[in-house]
């Protein structure tokens, strides 16, 4: 296991870094946020062609660059950093994860290149209503209808739901339960059946919908691929980047805070000369750090297959949940009443940590299941 | 033509040491007269220079030539407790009497030696001394308290900051002295903490005598010399873990090393407990069937994942170091997580006990082990700085946040200082 980055990875790095202070200002941010469609197509186009960063992690057949999750999580720190309005976790990391380890070879090379090129946007459906997110909590039947499936059912916060092109769906044979019976299934934004709505999200920055499926047709992905470790293996990896994300977005809260302590005169000096403040900051920078140091370690280790990525997923998503949710209430309170204004920006990274902290499960929820990998193992 | 200067590598470094040890070590010699050897051959602090007592060479060959001491088990020259500290800072700031004087003596392990620096008045801060030591022509004299101070009663000499300007700003009025610690002037008593342990003492300075001759450095240069003292202790801190642990072989020269640790190594026999032994936390939540409370599981998981991203946090910053790279935020941090580690310890500890929590000594489980755990963590968070200067340092040296008005410029005299610490 490595502890730090190689110089091609830092170059990687300033190259995101740079092009979205360019593309995705807080202006642009606050300009997709408001807008119908959520995100901007030509940032979009960006991020894939310029960057090539919606393929960083797909194997070069499919028209990726071949690197791993690590480049992949170097993306996601500066995406969240940026508070960047773009479809890339839906469709970059769940969508396309969930292809590359569920998918059969020919399905791969169907769909992967369209989603790698930018051209078509993709997410992937697992969570209903109760917001449980193991996939066996599933509910959405799947009926074979001579060489198609039809799906009966729904699917609720689903990231990006509205404005993917593909949806890769996760549905159960009629009379399964729990882990038998599950697969992953491909509906066209188009399919006769499906209906979408927008649901009426806290971070607008990130959409979500609920998508119902009345007879819709559907295609079986992945017949000659085992479900159940395939897609705990998306999981943990999407789990990981979003801690990534979410380390990106913590220290971007800590850097405006302490860059307003600096600023804000009271008293006749800046606030962060003051203890109570300078104090906050220096435990805030700890345990942003910590759950930074948990996000990296865990990339690395997935990317080597370790036999314990589950659990340093799980690890890296509770740290980040409490570190990134800290680090917006204190940003709050560093900035005062102007932090609760909504012309000021630390409200929008408030909002993102809120729902990001509860995506993919929350800390309390990680920590259990750390702790029951860990007690196996004792 | 000039030769040049070669610096010998590895292997002709590891064949030379190989065969002086060869001739020299016996395991029947006592542990003066073996360190004798090695203080007169330079064997026995090799990067030091060759006049005081080294060879010159370059530290990145110590750890082979500490291999081939360990390949055939003989030992080093002392080096547990306050003595390096003490030979170091006479290295870089002493005169070549005072390293003439001191040197041999701290090698061989026949001196002990104690610092002298804390008071009761000054804690956080230590530039804010009022021991006063003052000059009649030919000697000092020197009154005042100082604290916290390791191993002072077993100590020949001590390393004392004392100030002699009450007219300059404080960082300006100190000096630093050695003092012989086996003189009327001086009273050593222990100092017992609230876990039952006396690992420190207060020393009481009463008209004490210090020599014109052991004055080190120009007056008023203390607090940049004490400096040099803390950069060490510092840097020793990992390795004083290495040194506290006497080799297990059997014959003379063994038992005097071992005699010789377990009285430097005393004061330190808590210290794991005050770390608050993450090591205990699964095996004890396992052994008590506590894993099954999901608040114990709750907990039990924080504090494992917060000791094991400390331990990658630490590892981040040595990979950076080694590298090359600028010193990031980790290093800074290391200090303050550990407490946050030894506290969240206390409480889980606390947690999986239970009613047994409230036990002392072997009624206590782990054989009174839980009890020293929960009453000696307070001490993480002091000593060695309080997480509160350490959130202050990481606050103006990390995030270049603007310090406090200082009010304490000026004259010395004029500052607002403690009452002294009454004599019980």
């Amino acid at each position: 296991m490595h502890f730090g980055y190689t110089g091609e990875q830092e170059q990687f790095r300033d190259i995101v870094a740079r092009f979205l202070r360019e593309r995705s200002p807080m202006t642009a941010v606050r300009a997709q946020m408001a807008s119908d469609r959520g995100h901007d197509p030509a940032l979009w186009r960006g991020l894939a062609e310029e960057l090539g960063l919606t393929g960083v992690h797909v194997p070069e057949r499919f028209g990726g660059q071949g690197f791993g999750l690590e480049e992949l999580c170097i993306a996601q720190e500066e995406l969240g950093r940026a508070l960047t309005c773009a479809p890339f976790f839906a469709s970059a990391v769940l969508a396309t994860t969930a292809l590359i380890e569920l998918a059969d070879e020919a399905e791969q090379q169907a769909l992967l290149p369209a989603l790698v090129a930018g051209e078509r946007l993709a997410t992937l459906a697992w969570v209903e209503r109760g917001g449980l997110w193991s996939a066996s909590a599933s509910q959405l039947v799947a009926t074979p209808d001579g060489d198609q499936v039809r799906l009966n059912g729904h699917k609720h916060y689903v990231i990006d739901g509205l404005a993917a092109d593909l949806m890769l769906v996760v549905a159960r044979t009629p009379g399964s339960a729990g882990d038998a019976g599950l697969a992953l299934y491909a509906v066209e934004a188009s399919a006769e059946g499906l209906t979408r709505r927008g649901l009426a999200t806290l971070d607008t920055t990130r959409r979500q919908a609920e998508l119902v499926f009345t007879n819709c047709v559907a295609r079986r992905l992945g017949a000659g691929r085992d479900f159940t470790t395939g897609f705990a293996r998306v999981l943990d990896r999407a789990t990981i980047a979003l801690a990534a994300e979410m380390v990106g977005g913590a220290h971007a809260l800590l850097d405006a805070s302490v860059e307003y302590a600096k600023l804000r005169m009271q008293f006749g000096r800046p606030i962060g000369a003051f203890q109570a403040v300078k104090h906050k900051l220096a435990e805030m920078l700890l345990e942003v750090e910590l759950a930074t140091a948990a996000a990296r370690y865990a990339a690395a280790a997935a990317d080597a297959n370790d036999a314990e990525t589950s659990l340093l997923a799980s690890h890296a998503k509770a740290m980040a949940s409490d570190a990134y949710m800290r680090a917006a209430v204190e940003a709050v309170q560093i900035h005062g009443g102007i932090g609760f204004t909504w012309d000021n920006d630390t409200h929008l990274w408030f909002k993102r940590a809120r729902s990001s902290a509860v995506l993919l499960g929350d800390a309390a929820q990680h920590r259990e299941r750390y702790i029951a990998l860990t007690a196996v193992a004792a | 033509m000039n030769t040049p200067h070669i610096t010998p590598d590895d292997t002709t470094v590891r064949a030379e040491v190989r065969a002086w040890l060869a001739a020299h070590w016996q395991i029947d010699r006592s542990l003066v007269e073996w360190r004798q050897l090695l203080v007169d051959s330079g064997w026995g602090m090799p990067h030091w220079p060759r006049e005081w007592h080294g060879r010159g060479l370059p530290i990145a060959l110590l750890p082979a030539i500490e291999a081939e001491f360990e390949a055939i088990g003989a030992v080093g020259v002392a080096r547990a407790g306050i003595r390096l500290l003490a030979a170091a800072t006479l290295l870089e700031h002493g005169t070549d009497d005072h390293r003439r004087r001191f040197l041999p003596r701290i090698l061989t392990g026949e001196d002990t030696w104690c610092q002298l620096f804390s008071e009761p008045g000054s804690g956080s801060d230590l530039a804010g001394g009022t021991t006063r030591a003052e000059f009649d022509g030919t000697r000092w004299t020197v009154n005042g308290q100082k604290l916290w101070t390791t191993s002072a009663h077993h100590a020949h000499w001590g390393l004392l900051l004392a100030r002699t300007d009450w007219d300059a700003p404080k960082h300006q009025g100190l000096s630093f002295f050695v003092i012989d610690m086996h003189q009327p002037g001086v009273e050593v008593r222990p100092l017992k903490q609230m876990n039952g342990y006396a690992s420190f003492n207060e020393v009481f300075l009463t008209n004490a005598v210090v020599p014109a001759e052991n004055q080190v450095a120009k007056i008023g240069d203390g607090w940049k010399v004490a400096m040099t003292t803390l950069a060490h202790e510092r840097r020793n801190a990992d390795a004083l873990r290495r040194w506290g642990q006497g080799s297990p072989h059997a014959g003379r020269i063994y038992d005097e090393e071992r005699a010789e640790i377990e009285t430097v190594m005393e004061p330190y026999r808590w210290y794991p407990q005050r770390a608050g032994r993450v090591d205990l936390v699964l095996p004890r939540a396992l052994a008590t069937g506590r894993i099954a409370d999901p608040a114990v599981r709750q907990e039990v998981a924080k504090l494992l994942m917060l000791s094991r991203a400390s331990e990658w946090l630490a590892q981040r910053a040595r990979h950076a170091k080694q590298s090359g790279k600028p010193e990031g935020p980790e290093g800074s941090l290391g200090k303050l997580v550990a407490s946050h580690v030894a506290r969240a310890c206390a409480e889980v500890h606390a947690l999986i006990s239970g009613a047994d929590a409230m036990l002392a000594g072997a009624d206590s489980p782990e054989n009174g082990i839980i009890a020293e755990i929960l009453l000696s963590v307070p001490a993480t968070s002091i000593a060695g700085g309080t997480d509160e200067i350490q959130r202050n340092i990481i606050g103006e040296r990390v995030l270049d946040l603007p310090r406090e008005p200082r009010t304490d410029a000026g004259p010395f005299r004029d500052i607002p200082r403690n009452p002294p610490r009454p004599r019980s």
